[in-house]
């Protein structure tokens, strides 16, 4: 008799359907995560131990850092409809590549008067030109954080018919009274519950 | 593992000489390695870049004076923020009691121990009231509501008067003298 060989099996798996897969999974994540644009403002978040995320839409985020105010208006059809709105506000009509614009500019801090101008840069200009001196919201007359805010909110609610979430998000450094002052603008239209976005830390002990 | 498979071929000797077959599989270990890295890299980017945020509640400003409750002097605990990463603490009602100057990191053990005594004497929950002054930072305010919400001292939401009206005389000399307003 012949001996009776032992069969050898082979090392190599088939991969073939495992690629598929996780190609598909790349695919998917790759075309989900948002680019994230390089903020204007260089902020420093404190941090602390909440675990609650930001949600996705309807949410306003005022950052505040180096006495400037910038505003963050989150979704693209909320921006689109408060930038209608505030031009009608300010009697102020917007070219429809102007909305375009404005509907991808992430964090912006301009005062009103020259959106415009700040809309027909591209990103390194706007850097460069120092037009970003943040939003007025000093004098009870040009209080434009206000309009931004009331803007938002209305159009935010006829879009998703939520209510607003507005948050802070300061600098680590900034001195309190900076801070009151959006808070008091957000309490001036009854907006009594605000978050406040912290990076996250391990929970302690 | 990285063979190719060349089976197909049946390598007998002294026949024709045939043509090698080219295998079909390639191999993909080195695709799926990537393929998963980058997937992690993707899926952690994701959830992880969102922010996490921080829950406040103020009470209304024009909210009329009747519906305000009066706090009971036993179980109230104002802390102070001041300048330097500083906090002026005390219990009760102001000028009574003496502040106490403590760091941050201090602050931690003082909330559990007050929630505890003030749990024993009187049966209630401890209130705070944080009044946060101009010479204190963003980080403060951030760092005194955080070390409330890790010591669970926040069953009454604690009260955040910003006011500074409403910094007492009392409270400002205090700080004033130890350099912290």
């Amino acid at each position: 008799m012949a001996k009776a060989k032992v069969k050898r099996s082979s090392t190599s798996i088939d991969m073939t359907a495992m690629c598929d897969v996780s190609f598909l999974l790349l695919t998917f994540f790759i075309l989900t995560a948002t680019a994230r644009q390089p903020d204007p403002l260089e902020i420093a978040t404190p941090s602390s131990t909440v675990q609650y995320k930001l949600p996705d839409k309807g949410v306003v985020v005022v950052s505040i850092g180096k006495g400037r105010v910038f505003l963050d208006i989150v979704g693209q059809d909320v921006k689109k409809a408060t930038l209608q709105r505030m031009g009608s506000v300010y009697g102020v009509t917007f070219t429809d590549e102007e909305v375009k614009r404005f509907q991808v500019v992430q964090a912006f801090g301009v005062p009103f008067g020259s959106l415009k101008q700040f809309l027909a840069m591209d990103a390194t200009q706007r850097e460069k030109s120092g037009i970003q001196s943040g939003i007025p919201l000093d004098s009870t007359k040009n209080n434009e954080l206000y309009n931004w805010l009331k803007e938002a909110r209305q159009a935010n609610a006829e879009i998703y018919g939520i209510d607003l979430n507005a948050a802070i998000k300061g600098d680590s450094k900034t001195e309190y009274p900076a801070i009151r002052k959006v808070i008091d603008v957000f309490q001036s239209q009854k907006i009594n519950k605000f978050s406040l976005i912290t990076s996250s830390e391990g929970v302690e002990k | 593992m990285a063979e190719l498979d060349t089976s197909s071929g049946g390598g007998k000797k002294g026949g024709k000489v045939r043509t090698k077959k080219q295998a079909t599989k390639v191999d993909l270990t080195a695709m799926v390695d990537l393929a998963f890295l980058l997937i992690t890299f993707f899926m952690l980017t994701t959830s992880l870049s969102k922010p996490a945020a921080m829950e406040i509640a103020k009470p209304d400003k024009d909210a009329k004076d009747e519906n305000r409750l009066e706090l009971r002097e036993s179980q109230t605990m104002t802390i102070l923020l001041g300048k330097n990463d500083k906090i002026a603490w005390y219990m009760g009602q102001a000028g009574k009691t003496a502040p106490t100057i403590e760091g941050f990191d201090d602050i931690t053990s003082t909330l559990l121990a007050n929630k505890k005594k003030v749990k024993e004497s009187t049966g209630r929950d401890i209130v705070i009231i944080v009044k946060p002054t101009d010479g204190s930072t963003y980080k403060n305010f951030v760092d005194i509501m955080d070390e409330i919400a890790i010591t669970k001292t926040n069953i009454n939401a604690p009260a955040v008067d910003d006011d500074p009206n409403h910094i007492l005389d009392s409270e400002k000399e205090f700080m004033k003298s130890k350099g912290i307003f």
